[in-house]
């Protein structure tokens, strides 16, 4: 399974939630598959996924599913302590980890080599991390979005994209749409 | 009144409930005034560009964010401010130490200082520059007037300013 695969069998449990999505494929795939007003598509500003997860979850009661990539969480890595020590009980990071730099040609990231982005976590001092395959994914975050407690799931999958649109939503739309979203 | 408290009640005026902060010696003051706070939620960042991403989700989760940081920070922050703050038309409130300015004693910080006011300029955005203690009186103006327009805006605050603190 690639990185499409698993979203599609998300969406059953994320389309009325509020996702924010990495830049790239991964905000273009959801976009393709599913938009929703809920959905939070970034554009630009590689890494910060998970940066404006947290601050979302921080700042409201809702459920937050950021997913994000490996290649990200390698650039902003210092969004690990600050999720570990200003945990956030509604809010969920989705890492799908492919090992690879998908939107720009899939170059090896170094989680494709020795990096684990889970020890990275633990070591962080997240509590509950789960690394799975793509096939588990779905019921690990099944399983996340029927608790309470912050996690971290580092989804395993294969390098590998489909073809997919630029979005071309006007980023003061997205983001208009996505705050109604959030306050309805 | 001391510039960290006038501040403070700035931020109380305008209802900021969430900060994010990289520290610097000279916001120290400030800084361990908000972690105190139990109105304002602070969340120390590793990185600033790492805070913008922070303040952006607060800013969408209902809250009134504010940034805490050095002007070095401009250097590794000019991806995040164009193309999330910016793009996506987000009010952040930049409450900046001047580094490098006159009082400076290490002289790496006054190679950033050189650039602050032309990297700023070059992005559009609203600059405040605080030498005085009393210039901290406009704070409260200026968080409103951010919030208004919703873009960044920066304050720089140099160490002639933070003798009042």
């Amino acid at each position: 399974m690639i990185r499409s695969d698993v979203l599609k069998t998300l969406i059953p449990l994320i389309s009325d939630q509020l996702v924010v999505t990495n830049i790239g494929l991964p905000s273009q795939e959801m976009h393709l598959l599913d938009d929703q007003p809920s959905n939070f598509y970034m554009l630009g500003t590689m890494g910060l996924a998970s940066s404006i997860g947290l601050g979302l979850a921080l700042a409201q009661d809702k459920k937050v599913i950021a997913i994000d990539g490996d290649g990200s969480v390698l650039m902003n890595f210092g969004t690990l302590p600050t999720i570990a020590n200003n945990p956030a009980p509604n809010f969920i990071l989705l890492i799908i980890d492919n090992g690879s730099y998908g939107s720009t040609g899939d170059q090896t990231t170094y989680t494709g080599m020795k990096t684990s982005l889970a020890e990275v976590a633990r070591a962080c001092g997240c509590d509950i991390v789960i690394e799975c395959s793509a096939q588990d994914t779905k019921s690990v975050v099944e399983t996340a979005l029927a608790g309470d407690k912050m996690t971290i799931i580092i989804s395993k999958c294969e390098s590998g994209n489909i073809k997919v649109p630029v979005i071309e939503m006007d980023p003061v739309v997205i983001k208009d749409r996505f705050m109604k979203a959030v306050n309805a | 009144m001391s510039v960290n408290d006038v501040i403070m009640q700035a931020m109380r005026e305008n209802s900021i409930d969430f900060v994010t902060t990289v520290p610097c010696k000279q916001l120290a003051g400030v800084i361990e005034k908000i972690e105190q706070s139990e109105d304002i939620r602070h969340v120390p960042a590793n990185r600033e560009d790492e805070g913008m991403g922070l303040c952006a989700g607060a800013y969408m989760g209902g809250a009134r964010p504010a940034i805490i940081m050095q002007n070095t920070a401009i250097g590794v922050t000019i991806n995040a401010l164009a193309t999330l703050i910016q793009f996506y038309r987000m009010p952040l409130p930049m409450l900046i130490s001047y580094r490098g300015e006159v009082g400076e004693p290490v002289a790496c910080q006054v190679e950033m200082a050189v650039h602050t006011k032309a990297l700023l300029n070059q992005l559009n955005i609203p600059t405040y520059h605080f030498h005085q203690p009393e210039d901290a009186a406009e704070t409260s103006a200026i968080l409103s007037h951010c919030f208004m327009a919703r873009k960044p805006v920066a304050l720089l605050m140099d160490a002639t300013f933070w003798k009042g603190a």
